[in-house]
């Protein structure tokens, strides 16, 4: 089941078309095949490596480097809480020890029912909201520990389904790629220099 | 004086909500800049304006704008634009609110540059973790092809270009131009080495490529309207125009102001009611970084220097990204260091030696320390392995790798080592935390 589906197979040519070469489109593809499944399978990683003929190597090599692919499943929300140098000076650090506490996991643990995998990460840029989080890319900030439980007890109660798209999920508009869209007048100029490389 | 009268040039429409709109953007002018650009004005007359501003770039290095574009080598084609919007130095997030509440001044930006370089495609590059932005872009860009300001035949004229979205997964360092393409390229956001070739002569594809920041290009529509005179009139110096500049840490009003270059002392924004208003709970201040993580930390005495380039590279620091963290005397600077060298260690790319085992040693022996386990040798040991990271440990930094990660890991440490040994000292004699307040 983890290889694209045949709507994803379909978004994934469209993006591929849009660069000189296909390989470029890796890491956009890398994302959807998160956004179909929650994490990077394997089967996957493969399929893609077929989409873009390059090996699943290749393909593995690009995607154990980024932070956000995710090689195993993790919980719906993936809670990540900075604790870089704004936001530890502003509690950052006592905001991710109450996340711990009230979550029962350590950075990098999953809660048993699914629901929730904490990190501990680098500055989300949003500095002067510090401390401040992210639950699946989305922001939270100016947080106290109260304000983290409730938080937490709303997601968990579905109240915030419509702000915080399941992990995967990222941005939930595409940019066109409509029929007879310029495609840039680089391709057929490239194809002469990678003759010579 | 503290808050000088120039306009605000890229911030001018953050308190409208519906700027991200295309008829919020037309409704203030916008896209004229390009219509007038791609109309009017050949790419060399808008390359000579952007060289008259002096625009420095604003991703952190501040080289010339107008200039780089000039390096392009004449006659080798397809080049390419690709728009650094991978920001992720800490204290930094000028280019997230660009890309969310602005995004058509950055994408008539993109199409301006793209008309100066000949770029035949440009290349969006944003944060992964920025998903909001993301999508006010993606709504952006649709709205622009169908507008036809991007695309084919811009404003109706011969000119085309494809502005593709893309987007990043997750590495800091890919904010570096080289490792940028190299991701765009579908690898690991690994640096190249350079010199012998810059991304203007061999970028991407091996193609002449033009980075430029976020922040950079949003000034085009501005500097296109009123001129490069006009831009180059305000700042001081070699620093023109204005800046984004994101205030955080332990100021009574942190947040994003753009304000004239040189004109303005970091006082200016601690202390002014319209930025910082003070230090928090009218404390003393202890050290301030005043150019994002990567940047050498500045003490009482620098808080009158004014904000521009030469100034601040003179005093031993950089602007960089345009990220100034306020630290009052509660910081723990041997904790604050810590979390620094944490930072460049986890975000090291690996390719260079002295950056992947130097950084992580160092982040080691801080937590060492920090825990009660520091050692009497560890200060010495500390800046040894700065020096092999740096030679000389300087300012500007000499680096033994092929990008500045590892030489900016260095900053922190050097700071806070020379400037508050005692709090080094202390955790290492007692073990315990040094008494110097309850934040960290």
């Amino acid at each position: 089941m983890p290889r694209l589906t045949p709507d994803n197979v379909k978004i994934a040519e469209e993006l591929v078309a849009r660069y000189p070469r296909p390989k470029s489109a890796l890491i956009p593809l890398l994302h959807l095949a998160q956004e179909q499944d929650g994490w990077i399978t394997d089967e996957a990683m493969e399929h893609i490596a077929e989409l873009l003929g390059v090996t699943p190597a290749e393909v593995l090599g690009t995607c154990s480097f980024y932070e956000m692919f995710k090689r195993e499943p993790v919980g719906r929300y993936l809670v990540n809480v900075c604790t870089n140098i704004s936001c530890l000076l502003l509690g950052g650090e006592e905001l991710l020890e109450h996340a711990e506490e009230r979550l029962g996991v350590k950075p990098g643990g999953t809660t048993p029912d699914g629901m929730f995998t904490l990190e501990d990460v680098e500055c989300i840029a949003a500095c002067t909201e510090a401390p401040c989080l992210q639950v699946n890319y989305r922001y939270f900030t100016n947080l106290t520990p109260e304000a983290l439980d409730q938080l937490l007890d709303d997601l968990r109660a579905g109240r915030l389904e419509a702000e915080v798209p399941r992990h995967g999920i990222l941005a939930r508009v595409r940019q066109k790629v409509g029929p007879g869209r310029w495609a840039g007048t680089g391709i057929a100029a490239q194809a002469e220099v990678d003759k010579r490389i | 004086m503290a808050v000088t009268n120039a306009p605000k040039i890229i911030t001018s429409r953050f308190d409208d909500p519906a700027a991200h709109t295309l008829r919020g953007y037309e409704a203030s002018g916008g896209y004229q800049s390009l219509r007038r650009a791609v109309t009017a004005m050949t790419p060399e007359q808008v390359t000579a304006e952007v060289k008259t501003a002096s625009l420095l770039g604003r991703g952190g290095a501040g080289f010339p704008a107008g200039v780089k574009w000039g390096f392009c080598p004449p006659g080798v084609f397809p080049r390419y634009l690709v728009v650094n919007g991978d920001e992720s130095e800490p204290g930094t997030f000028k280019d997230r609110l660009l890309m969310e509440r602005d995004p058509h001044q950055l994408i008539e930006g993109v199409v301006i540059a793209a008309y100066a370089v000949g770029a035949a495609q440009a290349f969006l590059y944003v944060r992964g973790e920025m998903a909001l932005a993301q999508e006010r872009l993606a709504s952006a860009l649709n709205e622009a092809y169908a507008a036809g300001y991007a695309g084919a035949n811009v404003c109706g004229t011969d000119f085309s270009v494809d502005v593709v979205l893309h987007w990043g997964a997750g590495a800091y360092i890919v904010g570096e131009e080289t490792a940028l393409i190299e991701s765009l390229e579908g690898n690991r956001g690994m640096p190249r080495l350079k010199p012998p070739y810059f991304p203007a002569a061999k970028g991407l594809y091996l193609q002449p490529t033009v980075v430029n920041n976020v922040e950079t290009l949003s000034n085009l529509p501005w500097i296109v309207a009123n001129g490069g005179q006009a831009f180059a009139d305000l700042g001081e110096g070699a620093s023109a125009g204005t800046r984004m500049f994101a205030l955080s840490g332990h100021v009574n009003r942190p947040g994003v102001y753009e304000v004239e270059l040189g004109k303005t002392t970091f006082r200016d924004l601690f202390e002014a009611p319209v930025y910082g208003a003070g230090i928090r709970g009218g404390r003393a201040l202890k050290a301030f970084i005043p150019g994002g993580a990567s940047a050498p930390w500045f003490f009482e005495e620098h808080v009158d220097l004014p904000l521009d380039k030469e100034t601040v590279d003179k005093a031993g620091s950089m602007l960089g990204s345009g990220a100034i963290v306020v630290m009052d005397d509660t910081t723990d600077a041997v904790r604050a260091c810590l979390r620094v060298v944490r930072f460049f260690a986890r975000e090291s790319c690996g390719k260079c030696t002295p950056c992947r085992e130097g950084t992580t040693w160092l982040e080691k022996i801080l937590e060492r320390i920090v825990i009660g386990a520091g050692r009497p040798e560890d200060l010495d040991l500390l800046m040894d392995v700065c020096d092999n990271i740096s030679p000389g440990i300087a300012w500007p930094p000499r680096q033994t790798t092929i990008c500045p990660l590892g030489p900016s890991a260095v900053s922190p440490i050097a700071s806070a080592v020379r400037r508050f040994p005692g709090e080094f000292e202390a955790y290492i004699s007692r073990g315990t935390r040094a008494e110097v307040g309850v934040h960290a």
